[in-house]
């Protein structure tokens, strides 16, 4: 193997930040009220290397033996997870204060689950996929149980540690299938030979598992049973995290098994592709509107778009690709923002969760409230926001690739659920507000969901040039 | 017969009996004794194959290591009063020998159907073993660099996570 420093620039987004996990242990370490520092150093180090991530994005290559990638669609995804990440760095900083958490761990564990996102959207080798997979997993386990003495978050860390096991094996049990009937973990060779492979049964079989596994990963239908517990135990800020750059990465490696299907190769999933898409949709949507409380909602919400997104893959055409890529950053800033001002909103003791505790807050805190509207807005696709363009596309997909009914369903669904987002909506501007609940607004988590309401604007304003740099790195 | 064979049947044998006395005991301390049991004959069945590495990474890290960690936390637990537990749950009973019967119906048509021919050990182009300490090293260190690395970055955070969630008492 030869490995030289060009190899070592490509990958430089990588390289951040796994030497940002080393070096915040360290300052852990060293330093007593790490509070501030450790949260600023993750941050800005994960801003850094999402600034490098862009820096090579049309530096496409494979490097070390070929068993990673850059450049491409890599680089957009580990933009996601870094700027993403980033963005929850800054909302956490304050809610860490206000819960008195533990910081040093919580974000040695959110730097090291982005490293393993980023392994996983770069891996052209199954074994990457799975060492990533679990990086993140892991790190997702001790996050959600990281307020220890609060019984919902060790209940979260349980439930989400049992069922994202069990998950495991089956990934790992599809990917030995996908090996002894391939007889190569390289991704590129099962690509080549993807039309032979689809006839053998054993190949189909390992796809269907590894699928199932990571259906698990995105909570969609019937996979998902763990999601409104775990996201509803979690702090709020890796609830954000869980539910966006993790979901990200989760289809990241769906779209790395599946691209051979994008060049047009007969789709032998398709059917178990719709069905579950189709579950998904309606049953987070209808589900959604029976919640009081708005983290359990936004996990119902997430089950949805997991489904949304999975119609880019069911369709099975390249700009579906495209549409789902798009689909992941727009919902990723969206729900990222939502849960910001959640974590804001939210007391100490978890309190101040319910719908109807928004009561009024159109009046008390303006601009929380337009901010959390406009959120609202784009999850529930409304036009000229991001959420639009991301089902928009998602849905041309669908009908170009000749599953009208399925793009019907979605917007089925959608027009069910603008009702519970924007029930959201109605409460906080005309709800009567019986008890003047206590709320700390710092300057550092209203910047990190400031940056995301622009980011949600500026995918809705400008969808046609991002879709078309996507797309000419998905082919 | 040839000395290859007869050793593949000895080890086999071992294996499978202490495979079915491990899933008809009640007392879980002899079920975990019989599970080890059977990690020495497939111990065994490796190193038939030639993958000496995978045979002493059996014996070590699974009879060993996770076999015996199993076996305290039985014994500490004092799951004696668990005799019954399958018996009173028929559900998991049956799950699981649909999840046996699956995977065995699954690897009887790998071995008969899918793949009767790939059953040898050795790449016939260049004469390597694959199994060998030498062969596992060389792809670890050359090829799936990167993984290798990146699973020690999985342990730091398991490491980390087990701390934060496990410790009794944290300073803050």
């Amino acid at each position: 193997m030869e490995f030289t420093l060009t190899d070592l620039t490509h990958l430089l987004p990588i390289v951040i930040v796994a030497a940002s996990v080393l070096v915040a242990m360290t300052i852990d370490m060293f330093t007593k009220e790490a509070d501030k520092t450790l949260g600023w150093f993750t941050a800005l180090s994960l801003f850094a290397a999402a600034y490098v991530s862009l820096f090579f994005v049309d530096k496409t290559g494979v490097h070390l033996s070929g068993v990673v990638a850059s450049g491409g669609a890599t680089n957009i995804l580990h933009f996601v997870f870094t700027f993403g990440a980033g963005v929850v760095a800054l909302i956490s900083m304050e809610y860490a204060k206000k819960t008195e958490m533990r910081v040093g761990e919580y974000y040695v564990l959110v730097l090291s689950s982005v490293l393993g996102m980023m392994l996983i959207a770069a891996a052209k080798d199954l074994a990457v996929i799975f060492v990533g997979l679990e990086q993140m997993s892991i790190s997702f386990y001790a996050l959600a149980g990281i307020r220890r003495k609060r019984d919902k978050s060790v209940e979260a860390s349980l439930k989400y540690f049992l069922l994202g096991a069990f998950a495991t094996g089956f990934v790992v049990y599809g990917m030995a299938l996908i090996y002894g009937s391939s007889g190569t973990m390289a991704l590129d060779t099962i690509r080549y030979a993807f039309p032979d492979l689809v006839s053998q049964p054993l190949f189909v079989l390992g796809l269907a598992l590894f699928v199932i596994g990571f259906a698990f990963k995105i909570a969609a239908v019937p996979f998902h049973m763990w999601a409104p517990d775990v996201y509803q135990g979690s702090p709020t800020p890796v609830a954000g995290l869980m539910s966006t750059v993790g979901k990200a990465a989760a289809f990241a490696a769906l779209l790395l098994i599946f691209r051979p299907v994008f060049d047009g190769a007969e789709n032998a999933l398709f059917p178990f592709l719709a069905i579950v898409a189709t579950l998904s949709m309606l049953y987070g949507a209808i589900v959604a509107i029976a919640q009081d409380d708005l983290k359990r909602m936004l996990a119902y919400s997430s089950v949805a778009h997991a489904g949304y997104m999975l119609i880019g893959f069911a369709s099975g055409e390249a700009t579906g690709a495209a549409g789902v890529i798009y689909y992941l950053v727009a919902y990723a800033f969206m729900n990222l923002g939502a849960f910001g001002i959640i974590a804001m909103i939210e007391s100490a003791e978890e309190t101040n969760l319910k719908v109807q505790d928004y009561a009024g807050l159109g009046t008390r805190a303006p601009a929380l409230a337009a901010l959390l509207s406009l959120f609202m807005f784009a999850l529930s696709g409304i036009p000229p926001l991001a959420g639009f363009f991301g089902k928009y596309y998602v849905f041309i997909a669908a009908v170009e690739g000749g599953a009208t009914w399925l793009a019907l369903v979605g917007v089925a669904s959608s027009a069910i659920s603008v009702y519970f987002y924007l029930r959201v909506v109605v409460v906080m501007y005309f709800g009567k507000s019986e008890n003047r609940m206590e709320y700390s607004v710092s300057n550092v988590s209203l910047l990190g969901v400031t940056i995301s309401a622009m980011l949600v604007i500026l995918l809705g304003v400008l969808p046609g040039s991002i879709i078309k740099l996507i797309e000419s790195f998905v082919r | 017969m040839t000395l290859a064979s007869v050793l593949f049947y000895f080890f086999a044998t071992i294996a499978v009996a202490g495979g079915v006395l491990m899933v008809t005991r009640k007392n879980p301390v002899h079920a975990v004794l019989f599970l080890v049991l059977n990690f020495a004959g497939v111990a065994g069945v490796y190193l038939v194959l030639n993958a000496q590495f995978i045979a002493v990474v059996q014996i070590i890290v699974y009879a060993g290591a996770i076999m015996v960690l199993f076996l305290f936390v039985i014994m500490l637990l004092k799951l004696g009063g668990e005799e019954s537990v399958f018996a009173r749950q028929p559900f998991v009973k049956t799950l699981s020998i649909v999840i046996a019967a699956l995977i065995g119906a699954q690897l009887t048509y790998v071995f008969f159907f899918a793949a009767p021919d790939k059953g040898t050990m050795v790449d016939m182009e260049t004469g390597v073993y694959p199994g060998t300490v030498k062969a596992i090293a060389e792809t670890l260190y050359t090829k799936y660099l990167l993984p290798f690395e990146a699973v020690g970055f999985t342990l730091v955070a398991a490491t980390v996570g087990a701390l934060v969630i496990g410790k009794k008492k944290l300073e803050d």
